[in-house]
Protein backbone atom coordinates (compact mmCIF):
# COMPACT_ATOMS: atom_id res chain seq x y z
CA UNK A 1 0.00 0.00 0.00
CA UNK A 2 1.38 3.54 -0.39
CA UNK A 3 -0.01 6.24 1.06
CA UNK A 4 1.15 9.37 -1.54
CA UNK A 5 0.60 7.40 -5.00
CA UNK A 6 1.57 10.45 -6.64
CA UNK A 7 4.66 11.01 -4.91
CA UNK A 8 6.53 7.88 -3.69
CA UNK A 9 5.81 6.59 -7.46
CA UNK A 10 6.87 9.31 -9.37
CA UNK A 11 8.55 8.46 -12.15
CA UNK A 12 12.78 9.22 -12.45
CA UNK A 13 12.97 11.76 -14.20
CA UNK A 14 9.80 13.75 -13.26
CA UNK A 15 11.31 12.87 -9.03
CA UNK A 16 14.92 14.25 -10.27
CA UNK A 17 12.98 17.22 -11.94
CA UNK A 18 11.10 18.14 -8.65
CA UNK A 19 14.15 17.65 -6.56
CA UNK A 20 16.27 20.20 -8.88
CA UNK A 21 13.80 22.71 -8.23
CA UNK A 22 13.17 22.36 -4.35
CA UNK A 23 17.29 21.81 -4.36
CA UNK A 24 17.62 25.46 -5.73
CA UNK A 25 15.04 27.38 -3.98
CA UNK A 26 16.30 25.73 -0.64
CA UNK A 27 19.91 26.75 -1.50
CA UNK A 28 18.95 30.12 -2.29
CA UNK A 29 16.81 30.40 0.94
CA UNK A 30 19.75 28.79 3.23
CA UNK A 31 22.14 31.16 1.42
CA UNK A 32 20.67 34.36 2.47
CA UNK A 33 19.01 33.54 5.95
CA UNK A 34 21.73 31.78 7.55
CA UNK A 35 24.56 33.25 8.58
CA UNK A 36 26.50 29.94 8.33
CA UNK A 37 25.85 28.59 4.99
CA UNK A 38 25.98 32.12 3.38
CA UNK A 39 30.36 32.25 5.40
CA UNK A 40 30.55 28.31 4.10
CA UNK A 41 29.35 29.12 0.70
CA UNK A 42 31.49 31.96 0.41
CA UNK A 43 34.64 29.99 1.59
CA UNK A 44 34.18 27.31 -0.63
CA UNK A 45 33.46 29.97 -3.78
CA UNK A 46 30.05 28.99 -4.73
CA UNK A 47 27.01 30.76 -5.22
CA UNK A 48 23.23 29.73 -4.98
CA UNK A 49 22.81 30.27 -9.20
CA UNK A 50 25.85 27.81 -9.64
CA UNK A 51 23.28 24.63 -8.73
CA UNK A 52 21.92 24.08 -12.38
CA UNK A 53 21.53 20.54 -12.19
CA UNK A 54 21.29 18.17 -9.32
CA UNK A 55 25.22 17.13 -10.78
CA UNK A 56 25.91 20.29 -9.07
CA UNK A 57 25.40 19.36 -5.62
CA UNK A 58 28.86 17.73 -4.41
CA UNK A 59 30.04 21.50 -5.49
CA UNK A 60 28.48 22.22 -2.08
CA UNK A 61 30.39 22.27 1.08
CA UNK A 62 29.04 19.54 3.74
CA UNK A 63 27.24 20.55 6.86
CA UNK A 64 28.88 18.64 10.02
CA UNK A 65 27.31 18.02 13.31
CA UNK A 66 30.21 20.24 14.76
CA UNK A 67 28.75 22.90 12.37
CA UNK A 68 25.77 22.67 14.34
CA UNK A 69 27.45 22.67 17.25
CA UNK A 70 29.55 25.65 17.07
CA UNK A 71 25.62 27.39 15.83
CA UNK A 72 24.28 26.15 18.79
CA UNK A 73 21.43 26.82 20.18
CA UNK A 74 19.97 28.58 17.36
CA UNK A 75 21.78 30.01 14.71
CA UNK A 76 21.28 27.13 11.61
CA UNK A 77 16.94 28.21 11.93
CA UNK A 78 16.16 30.00 8.87
CA UNK A 79 13.08 31.42 10.12
CA UNK A 80 12.65 33.82 13.50
CA UNK A 81 11.07 31.89 16.16
CA UNK A 82 8.02 32.97 16.32
CA UNK A 83 7.75 30.63 12.52
CA UNK A 84 8.97 27.55 15.04
CA UNK A 85 6.18 25.88 16.33
CA UNK A 86 8.43 22.91 18.09
CA UNK A 87 11.94 22.08 19.03
CA UNK A 88 13.36 18.96 19.89
CA UNK A 89 17.30 17.75 20.79
CA UNK A 90 19.44 15.08 20.86
CA UNK A 91 21.37 14.43 23.95
CA UNK A 92 24.67 16.33 24.31
CA UNK A 93 27.73 16.70 27.18
CA UNK A 94 27.53 19.21 29.45
CA UNK A 95 24.44 21.10 28.29
CA UNK A 96 25.35 20.89 24.46
CA UNK A 97 22.68 19.52 22.28
CA UNK A 98 22.05 19.40 19.03
CA UNK A 99 18.64 21.79 18.32
CA UNK A 100 16.55 21.35 15.81
CA UNK A 101 13.38 23.57 14.99
CA UNK A 102 9.91 22.69 12.88
CA UNK A 103 7.80 25.36 11.79
CA UNK A 104 3.64 23.90 10.84
CA UNK A 105 4.63 23.27 7.57
CA UNK A 106 7.97 21.01 8.72
CA UNK A 107 5.48 19.14 11.17
CA UNK A 108 3.06 18.62 8.51
CA UNK A 109 5.46 17.25 6.45
CA UNK A 110 6.67 15.07 8.82
CA UNK A 111 3.58 14.10 9.38
CA UNK A 112 3.11 12.77 6.22
CA UNK A 113 5.86 11.20 6.20
CA UNK A 114 5.52 9.04 9.13
CA UNK A 115 1.98 8.29 7.13
CA UNK A 116 3.36 6.91 4.72
CA UNK A 117 6.03 5.24 6.58
CA UNK A 118 3.06 3.31 8.77
CA UNK A 119 1.32 2.59 5.24
CA UNK A 120 4.91 0.96 3.78
CA UNK A 121 4.42 -1.30 6.75
CA UNK A 122 0.68 -2.57 5.95
CA UNK A 123 -1.16 0.13 8.70
CA UNK A 124 -4.19 1.50 8.21
CA UNK A 125 -6.45 3.74 10.02
CA UNK A 126 -7.96 1.16 11.90
CA UNK A 127 -4.86 -0.21 13.58
CA UNK A 128 -3.94 0.75 17.21
CA UNK A 129 -0.46 1.63 17.46
CA UNK A 130 1.45 1.11 20.87
CA UNK A 131 3.89 3.85 20.47
CA UNK A 132 7.02 2.77 23.04
CA UNK A 133 9.15 5.23 21.64
CA UNK A 134 10.16 7.98 24.29
CA UNK A 135 8.35 11.50 23.97
CA UNK A 136 9.98 14.66 24.94
CA UNK A 137 13.40 16.07 23.05
CA UNK A 138 13.58 12.85 21.02
CA UNK A 139 12.20 13.30 18.18
CA UNK A 140 10.72 9.32 18.02
CA UNK A 141 7.72 9.61 20.40
CA UNK A 142 6.06 12.59 18.80
CA UNK A 143 7.43 11.72 15.10
CA UNK A 144 5.57 8.43 15.14
CA UNK A 145 2.80 9.89 17.41
CA UNK A 146 1.64 12.66 14.67
CA UNK A 147 1.99 10.33 11.56
CA UNK A 148 -0.17 7.81 13.19
CA UNK A 149 -2.70 10.58 14.12
CA UNK A 150 -2.11 11.91 10.20
CA UNK A 151 -3.30 8.09 9.07
CA UNK A 152 -6.20 8.38 11.67
CA UNK A 153 -5.38 5.43 13.39
CA UNK A 154 -5.42 5.41 17.22
CA UNK A 155 -2.64 5.94 19.36
CA UNK A 156 -1.34 4.40 22.14
CA UNK A 157 1.28 7.24 23.57
CA UNK A 158 2.86 4.81 26.35
CA UNK A 159 6.73 6.39 25.72
CA UNK A 160 9.24 3.99 27.07
CA UNK A 161 10.16 2.61 30.29
CA UNK A 162 7.57 1.13 32.63
CA UNK A 163 7.64 -2.79 30.97
CA UNK A 164 5.23 -4.55 33.05
CA UNK A 165 2.21 -1.75 32.58
CA UNK A 166 3.09 -1.78 28.62
CA UNK A 167 2.55 -5.81 28.53
CA UNK A 168 -1.02 -5.32 30.60
CA UNK A 169 -2.06 -2.48 27.96
CA UNK A 170 -0.41 -4.70 24.68
CA UNK A 171 -2.86 -7.26 26.74
CA UNK A 172 -5.60 -5.41 27.50
CA UNK A 173 -5.78 -2.72 24.87
CA UNK A 174 -4.94 -4.77 21.89
CA UNK A 175 -2.73 -2.87 19.64
CA UNK A 176 -2.04 -4.37 16.12
CA UNK A 177 1.31 -2.11 15.40
CA UNK A 178 4.21 -1.75 17.74
CA UNK A 179 6.93 0.65 17.78
CA UNK A 180 10.04 0.89 19.71
CA UNK A 181 14.14 -0.01 19.53
CA UNK A 182 14.23 -3.56 18.01
CA UNK A 183 15.78 -4.15 21.16
CA UNK A 184 13.18 -3.18 23.55
CA UNK A 185 10.60 -5.16 21.02
CA UNK A 186 13.10 -8.17 22.29
CA UNK A 187 13.11 -7.29 26.04
CA UNK A 188 9.13 -6.92 26.08
CA UNK A 189 8.68 -10.67 24.62
CA UNK A 190 11.13 -11.63 27.17
CA UNK A 191 9.60 -9.86 30.16
CA UNK A 192 5.62 -11.13 28.75
CA UNK A 193 6.92 -14.46 28.76
CA UNK A 194 8.34 -14.35 32.53
CA UNK A 195 5.46 -12.80 33.66
CA UNK A 196 3.27 -15.91 31.84
CA UNK A 197 1.91 -13.85 28.91
CA UNK A 198 1.57 -15.67 25.38
CA UNK A 199 2.93 -13.09 23.53
CA UNK A 200 2.74 -14.28 20.10
CA UNK A 201 -0.70 -14.28 20.63
CA UNK A 202 -1.30 -10.94 21.23
CA UNK A 203 -2.85 -8.75 18.70
CA UNK A 204 0.33 -7.43 17.49
CA UNK A 205 0.81 -8.22 13.55
CA UNK A 206 3.44 -5.56 12.12
CA UNK A 207 6.23 -3.57 14.24
CA UNK A 208 8.43 -0.20 12.98
CA UNK A 209 11.61 -0.53 14.40
CA UNK A 210 14.21 1.81 14.55
CA UNK A 211 16.82 4.41 16.47
CA UNK A 212 19.39 1.74 16.57
CA UNK A 213 21.38 -1.07 14.21
CA UNK A 214 19.92 -4.22 13.71
CA UNK A 215 20.36 -7.31 12.36
CA UNK A 216 18.02 -10.14 9.71
CA UNK A 217 18.85 -12.51 12.62
CA UNK A 218 16.89 -9.74 15.25
CA UNK A 219 14.72 -9.78 13.04
CA UNK A 220 13.68 -13.23 12.26
CA UNK A 221 13.62 -13.17 16.61
CA UNK A 222 11.50 -10.51 16.66
CA UNK A 223 8.87 -12.00 14.40
CA UNK A 224 9.08 -15.32 15.60
CA UNK A 225 8.75 -14.35 19.31
CA UNK A 226 5.82 -11.60 18.93
CA UNK A 227 4.32 -13.04 15.66
CA UNK A 228 4.68 -9.98 13.95
CA UNK A 229 5.77 -8.63 10.52
CA UNK A 230 9.01 -6.94 11.53
CA UNK A 231 10.05 -3.84 9.57
CA UNK A 232 13.00 -1.08 9.21
CA UNK A 233 12.58 2.63 9.96
CA UNK A 234 15.40 5.63 9.91
CA UNK A 235 15.72 8.74 10.47
CA UNK A 236 17.54 10.97 12.43
CA UNK A 237 16.49 14.35 14.92
CA UNK A 238 18.94 16.73 12.46
CA UNK A 239 17.40 15.97 9.05
CA UNK A 240 13.82 15.34 10.39
CA UNK A 241 13.46 12.53 13.25
CA UNK A 242 12.45 9.10 12.31
CA UNK A 243 10.72 8.74 8.45
CA UNK A 244 13.18 9.78 6.51
CA UNK A 245 13.48 6.38 5.13
CA UNK A 246 11.22 3.27 5.80
CA UNK A 247 10.95 -0.65 4.28
CA UNK A 248 8.44 -1.58 2.65
CA UNK A 249 6.29 -4.79 3.47
CA UNK A 250 6.46 -6.21 -0.36
CA UNK A 251 10.35 -5.81 -0.58
CA UNK A 252 11.49 -6.28 2.98
CA UNK A 253 14.96 -5.32 1.62
CA UNK A 254 16.87 -1.58 2.24
CA UNK A 255 14.71 1.88 3.09
CA UNK A 256 12.84 3.76 0.49
CA UNK A 257 14.25 7.42 1.23
CA UNK A 258 11.52 9.93 0.49
CA UNK A 259 13.20 11.68 -2.29
CA UNK A 260 10.82 14.46 -3.02
CA UNK A 261 11.50 16.00 0.14
CA UNK A 262 15.40 15.16 0.77
CA UNK A 263 18.83 14.37 -1.73
CA UNK A 264 21.17 11.50 -0.17
CA UNK A 265 24.53 10.87 -1.55
CA UNK A 266 27.09 8.19 -0.42
CA UNK A 267 30.73 9.81 0.17
CA UNK A 268 34.32 8.38 1.42
CA UNK A 269 33.99 9.41 4.68
CA UNK A 270 37.84 9.86 4.77
CA UNK A 271 38.30 12.14 1.18
CA UNK A 272 34.75 13.06 0.81
CA UNK A 273 34.89 12.24 -2.75
CA UNK A 274 30.98 11.14 -3.70
CA UNK A 275 30.58 7.22 -4.40
CA UNK A 276 28.47 5.62 -7.12
CA UNK A 277 25.45 4.38 -6.30
CA UNK A 278 25.63 0.45 -4.76
CA UNK A 279 29.32 1.48 -3.25
CA UNK A 280 29.61 1.53 0.50
CA UNK A 281 29.95 4.60 2.37
CA UNK A 282 28.65 7.55 4.45
CA UNK A 283 25.75 8.58 3.96
CA UNK A 284 25.10 12.52 3.17
CA UNK A 285 21.16 14.12 3.22
CA UNK A 286 19.88 17.34 1.65
CA UNK A 287 16.66 18.45 2.62
CA UNK A 288 14.45 19.54 -0.20
CA UNK A 289 11.73 21.39 1.76
CA UNK A 290 12.41 21.68 5.26
CA UNK A 291 11.51 25.36 6.42
CA UNK A 292 13.12 25.93 9.89
CA UNK A 293 16.21 23.83 9.34
CA UNK A 294 17.41 23.32 6.05
CA UNK A 295 20.50 21.29 6.27
CA UNK A 296 22.85 21.08 3.05
CA UNK A 297 24.62 17.93 2.66
CA UNK A 298 25.03 17.01 6.00
CA UNK A 299 27.22 14.09 6.88
CA UNK A 300 25.41 11.79 8.96
CA UNK A 301 28.26 9.51 9.84
CA UNK A 302 26.09 6.03 8.94
CA UNK A 303 27.60 3.65 6.70
CA UNK A 304 25.17 2.52 4.17
CA UNK A 305 24.53 1.51 0.58
CA UNK A 306 21.95 2.47 -1.79
CA UNK A 307 19.62 0.35 -3.89
CA UNK A 308 18.97 1.63 -6.93
CA UNK A 309 17.61 -1.48 -8.67
CA UNK A 310 13.67 -0.94 -8.69
CA UNK A 311 11.16 -2.67 -6.17
CA UNK A 312 8.33 -4.48 -6.13
CA UNK A 313 5.96 -2.33 -4.30
CA UNK A 314 6.35 0.05 -7.00
CA UNK A 315 7.97 3.48 -4.90
CA UNK A 316 10.45 4.80 -7.04
CA UNK A 317 12.90 6.91 -4.46
CA UNK A 318 16.28 4.89 -3.99
CA UNK A 319 16.32 2.30 -0.99
CA UNK A 320 19.49 2.54 1.52
CA UNK A 321 20.72 -0.41 3.37
CA UNK A 322 20.59 -0.88 7.07
CA UNK A 323 22.90 0.97 8.82
CA UNK A 324 26.58 -1.16 9.00
CA UNK A 325 28.30 0.98 11.14
CA UNK A 326 29.43 4.59 12.15
CA UNK A 327 32.70 7.05 10.29
CA UNK A 328 33.30 8.46 13.84
CA UNK A 329 33.21 6.84 17.33
CA UNK A 330 29.42 7.50 18.33
CA UNK A 331 27.56 4.23 20.30
CA UNK A 332 24.26 3.76 20.37
CA UNK A 333 22.72 2.66 23.43
CA UNK A 334 19.00 1.57 23.40
CA UNK A 335 18.65 4.32 21.17
CA UNK A 336 20.35 7.10 22.59
CA UNK A 337 23.43 8.29 21.10
CA UNK A 338 26.66 8.91 22.94
CA UNK A 339 30.21 10.33 22.20
CA UNK A 340 32.99 8.85 24.38
CA UNK A 341 34.13 12.04 24.42
CA UNK A 342 31.05 13.37 26.71
CA UNK A 343 31.61 10.49 29.03
CA UNK A 344 35.11 11.89 29.41
CA UNK A 345 33.92 15.74 30.07
CA UNK A 346 31.94 14.10 32.44
CA UNK A 347 35.05 12.03 34.01
CA UNK A 348 36.83 15.60 33.69
CA UNK A 349 34.16 17.20 35.38
CA UNK A 350 34.75 15.21 38.57
CA UNK A 351 38.39 16.40 40.30
CA UNK A 352 39.59 13.24 41.87
CA UNK A 353 39.34 11.90 38.79
CA UNK A 354 41.77 11.08 35.48
CA UNK A 355 40.60 10.42 32.48
CA UNK A 356 41.93 6.78 32.21
CA UNK A 357 38.64 5.06 31.33
CA UNK A 358 37.17 2.45 28.72
CA UNK A 359 33.43 2.28 27.65
CA UNK A 360 32.34 -1.19 27.33
CA UNK A 361 29.34 -1.63 25.54
CA UNK A 362 27.39 -5.25 25.65
CA UNK A 363 23.88 -6.82 25.20
CA UNK A 364 22.35 -8.61 28.20
CA UNK A 365 18.73 -10.11 27.28
CA UNK A 366 18.27 -8.23 24.69
CA UNK A 367 19.37 -4.89 26.31
CA UNK A 368 22.27 -2.46 25.59
CA UNK A 369 24.29 -2.13 28.84
CA UNK A 370 26.87 0.34 29.43
CA UNK A 371 29.89 -0.30 31.41
CA UNK A 372 32.36 2.60 32.63
CA UNK A 373 35.48 1.70 33.87
CA UNK A 374 37.41 4.24 35.60
CA UNK A 375 40.97 3.28 37.02
CA UNK A 376 41.45 4.80 40.26
CA UNK A 377 43.49 7.40 40.35
CA UNK A 378 46.32 7.98 43.23
CA UNK A 379 44.34 10.86 44.41
CA UNK A 380 41.51 9.67 44.94
CA UNK A 381 42.81 6.69 46.61
CA UNK A 382 45.37 8.89 48.70
CA UNK A 383 42.24 10.62 50.23
CA UNK A 384 40.71 7.74 51.55
CA UNK A 385 40.82 3.54 51.53
CA UNK A 386 37.26 3.37 52.56
CA UNK A 387 35.06 1.46 50.61
CA UNK A 388 32.14 4.06 51.11
CA UNK A 389 34.10 6.77 49.48
CA UNK A 390 35.33 4.93 46.57
CA UNK A 391 31.35 3.73 46.31
CA UNK A 392 30.25 7.19 46.50
CA UNK A 393 32.32 8.13 43.54
CA UNK A 394 31.19 5.39 41.57
CA UNK A 395 27.21 6.26 42.02
CA UNK A 396 28.21 10.19 41.95
CA UNK A 397 29.98 9.39 38.29
CA UNK A 398 26.62 6.61 37.36
CA UNK A 399 24.07 9.75 38.35
CA UNK A 400 26.11 12.49 35.95
CA UNK A 401 26.04 9.98 32.96
CA UNK A 402 22.40 10.07 33.92
CA UNK A 403 21.71 13.41 34.72
CA UNK A 404 23.60 14.51 31.31
CA UNK A 405 23.46 11.39 28.94
CA UNK A 406 19.91 10.07 29.88
CA UNK A 407 20.69 6.61 30.02
CA UNK A 408 21.77 4.39 32.96
CA UNK A 409 26.18 3.28 33.01
CA UNK A 410 27.14 0.42 35.25
CA UNK A 411 30.12 2.35 37.13
CA UNK A 412 33.30 -0.19 38.14
CA UNK A 413 36.29 1.38 39.44
CA UNK A 414 39.17 -0.44 38.20
CA UNK A 415 43.06 -0.91 39.01
CA UNK A 416 45.45 1.27 36.94
CA UNK A 417 46.88 -0.59 34.16
CA UNK A 418 44.16 -2.47 33.51
CA UNK A 419 42.84 -0.60 30.56
CA UNK A 420 44.39 -1.77 27.12
CA UNK A 421 46.59 1.15 26.18
CA UNK A 422 47.97 0.82 22.55
CA UNK A 423 51.09 2.93 21.64
CA UNK A 424 49.81 5.19 24.42
CA UNK A 425 46.29 5.53 22.99
CA UNK A 426 43.95 3.97 24.94
CA UNK A 427 41.22 2.32 23.29
CA UNK A 428 38.06 3.88 24.81
CA UNK A 429 35.31 1.93 23.29
CA UNK A 430 34.71 -2.01 23.46
CA UNK A 431 31.60 -3.10 21.85
CA UNK A 432 30.53 -6.67 22.60
CA UNK A 433 27.51 -6.44 20.87
CA UNK A 434 26.83 -8.83 17.88
CA UNK A 435 24.51 -6.93 15.70
CA UNK A 436 25.39 -7.24 12.05
CA UNK A 437 25.05 -10.30 11.17
CA UNK B 1 51.33 5.59 68.75
CA UNK B 2 50.49 5.54 65.40
CA UNK B 3 51.07 2.21 63.18
CA UNK B 4 51.00 2.80 59.22
CA UNK B 5 49.11 0.37 57.40
CA UNK B 6 49.08 -0.12 53.63
CA UNK B 7 45.97 -0.14 51.97
CA UNK B 8 45.47 -2.12 48.26
CA UNK B 9 43.14 -1.80 45.81
CA UNK B 10 42.33 -4.92 44.35
CA UNK B 11 39.78 -5.47 41.87
CA UNK B 12 37.33 -8.49 42.15
CA UNK B 13 38.91 -11.04 39.76
CA UNK B 14 40.73 -14.79 40.07
CA UNK B 15 44.33 -13.99 41.21
CA UNK B 16 43.66 -10.23 42.03
CA UNK B 17 44.95 -10.95 45.89
CA UNK B 18 47.41 -13.47 44.98
CA UNK B 19 49.35 -11.12 43.06
CA UNK B 20 49.65 -9.02 45.82
CA UNK B 21 50.65 -11.67 48.08
CA UNK B 22 53.54 -12.92 45.74
CA UNK B 23 54.99 -9.45 45.02
CA UNK B 24 55.29 -9.67 49.00
CA UNK B 25 56.78 -12.86 49.25
CA UNK B 26 59.25 -12.12 46.37
CA UNK B 27 60.17 -8.97 48.43
CA UNK B 28 60.69 -10.78 51.58
CA UNK B 29 58.22 -8.29 53.24
CA UNK B 30 56.32 -10.39 56.19
CA UNK B 31 51.98 -9.89 56.54
CA UNK B 32 52.01 -9.36 60.15
CA UNK B 33 47.98 -8.74 59.96
CA UNK B 34 45.69 -8.01 57.15
CA UNK B 35 42.10 -7.47 56.12
CA UNK B 36 39.62 -7.25 53.19
CA UNK B 37 37.05 -5.21 52.87
CA UNK B 38 35.24 -6.32 49.58
CA UNK B 39 32.58 -4.97 47.57
CA UNK B 40 30.64 -6.49 44.42
CA UNK B 41 33.54 -5.04 42.03
CA UNK B 42 36.33 -4.18 44.09
CA UNK B 43 38.11 -4.86 47.63
CA UNK B 44 40.54 -3.04 49.72
CA UNK B 45 43.26 -5.03 51.28
CA UNK B 46 44.77 -3.47 54.14
CA UNK B 47 47.97 -4.82 55.55
CA UNK B 48 50.50 -4.12 58.60
CA UNK B 49 53.59 -5.59 57.37
CA UNK B 50 57.28 -5.58 59.02
CA UNK B 51 58.80 -2.85 55.97
CA UNK B 52 55.75 -0.55 54.93
CA UNK B 53 58.19 1.54 52.81
CA UNK B 54 59.36 -1.21 50.98
CA UNK B 55 56.22 -2.93 50.69
CA UNK B 56 54.35 -0.04 49.17
CA UNK B 57 57.32 0.75 46.79
CA UNK B 58 57.20 -2.66 45.50
CA UNK B 59 53.73 -2.70 45.26
CA UNK B 60 53.23 0.85 43.29
CA UNK B 61 56.53 -0.92 41.11
CA UNK B 62 53.96 -3.13 39.74
CA UNK B 63 51.17 -0.84 38.95
CA UNK B 64 49.04 -1.29 42.48
CA UNK B 65 46.76 2.06 44.00
CA UNK B 66 48.53 1.90 47.05
CA UNK B 67 47.52 4.19 50.23
CA UNK B 68 49.31 5.11 53.69
CA UNK B 69 46.92 5.36 56.54
CA UNK B 70 47.70 5.98 60.25
CA UNK B 71 46.01 3.86 62.57
CA UNK B 72 46.45 2.57 66.01
CA UNK B 73 46.78 -0.76 67.96
CA UNK B 74 45.74 -1.40 71.06
CA UNK B 75 46.61 -4.74 73.46
CA UNK B 76 43.78 -6.37 75.31
CA UNK B 77 44.05 -9.20 77.54
CA UNK B 78 42.44 -12.48 74.82
CA UNK B 79 39.49 -13.20 77.15
CA UNK B 80 35.45 -12.36 77.07
CA UNK B 81 35.01 -8.93 77.34
CA UNK B 82 38.42 -7.76 75.92
CA UNK B 83 37.57 -5.92 73.04
CA UNK B 84 34.03 -4.95 75.04
CA UNK B 85 36.43 -2.57 77.35
CA UNK B 86 37.77 -0.76 74.57
CA UNK B 87 34.54 -0.11 72.52
CA UNK B 88 32.71 0.56 76.05
CA UNK B 89 34.90 3.48 76.60
CA UNK B 90 35.10 4.85 73.00
CA UNK B 91 31.35 4.31 72.91
CA UNK B 92 30.73 6.69 75.96
CA UNK B 93 32.88 9.20 74.53
CA UNK B 94 31.36 9.34 71.15
CA UNK B 95 35.01 8.41 69.46
CA UNK B 96 33.75 7.00 65.90
CA UNK B 97 35.40 3.68 64.99
CA UNK B 98 35.73 3.50 60.85
CA UNK B 99 36.90 0.42 61.03
CA UNK B 100 39.14 -2.30 62.82
CA UNK B 101 40.19 -5.79 62.52
CA UNK B 102 42.00 -8.16 65.07
CA UNK B 103 44.84 -10.69 65.78
CA UNK B 104 46.39 -12.97 68.79
CA UNK B 105 49.95 -12.55 69.81
CA UNK B 106 52.41 -15.31 69.38
CA UNK B 107 52.05 -15.72 72.86
CA UNK B 108 48.48 -16.36 72.92
CA UNK B 109 47.92 -14.21 76.06
CA UNK B 110 47.22 -11.07 74.01
CA UNK B 111 45.02 -9.76 71.33
CA UNK B 112 45.73 -6.77 69.36
CA UNK B 113 43.10 -4.74 67.55
CA UNK B 114 43.98 -2.24 64.77
CA UNK B 115 41.26 0.79 64.39
CA UNK B 116 40.88 3.20 62.28
CA UNK B 117 39.62 6.66 63.93
CA UNK B 118 38.00 9.57 61.75
CA UNK B 119 39.49 11.46 64.76
CA UNK B 120 42.53 9.82 65.64
CA UNK B 121 44.33 12.39 67.98
CA UNK B 122 40.72 12.56 70.15
CA UNK B 123 41.14 8.69 70.06
CA UNK B 124 44.52 8.12 71.64
CA UNK B 125 43.91 10.63 73.91
CA UNK B 126 40.74 8.77 75.28
CA UNK B 127 42.79 5.35 74.98
CA UNK B 128 45.28 6.75 76.93
CA UNK B 129 43.39 8.44 79.57
CA UNK B 130 41.89 5.14 80.32
CA UNK B 131 44.72 3.01 80.72
CA UNK B 132 44.73 1.01 77.33
CA UNK B 133 47.87 -0.45 76.20
CA UNK B 134 48.36 1.30 72.88
CA UNK B 135 51.27 -0.21 70.75
CA UNK B 136 54.09 1.28 69.13
CA UNK B 137 54.31 0.79 65.17
CA UNK B 138 58.14 -0.76 65.31
CA UNK B 139 56.68 -3.01 67.85
CA UNK B 140 54.43 -4.05 65.79
CA UNK B 141 56.12 -4.37 62.60
CA UNK B 142 58.91 -6.89 64.82
CA UNK B 143 55.94 -8.58 66.57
Amino acid sequence: MIYNEEFETLPREALEALQLKRLQQVVMRAYHTVGFYKRSFDRAGIKPDDIKSLNDLPKLPFTTKQDLRDNYPFGMFAVPMSSIVRLHASSGTTGRPTVVGYTQRDIDTWSELMARCFVAAGVTKTDIIHNAYAYGLFTGGLGMHYGAERLGASVIPISGGNTKRQILILQDFGPTVICCTPSYALNLAEQGRAMGVDMASLRLRVGIFGAEPWSEEMRRQIENELNISALNIYGLSEIMGPGVAMECAEGREGMHIFEDHFIVETIDPETGAVLSPGEKGELVFTTLTKEAFPLIRYRTRDISRLIVTPCRCGRTHVRMDRVMGRSDDMIIIRGVNIFPSQIEAILLDIEELEPHYQIIVDREENLDTLEIQVEVSEKTFDQADEVKVLQSLERRIQRDIKDYLGVTARVKLVEPRTLQRTEGKARRVIDKRRIMS
Amino acid sequence: MKVEQLSVFIENRPGGLEEVTRILKEGGINIRTLSLADTSDFGILRLIVNDVNKASQLLKENGFRVSRTQVVAVEVPDRPGGLHSILEVLSREKINVEYLYAFVERSGENAVIIFRFDNLEAAIDVLQKNHFTILKGEKLYSL
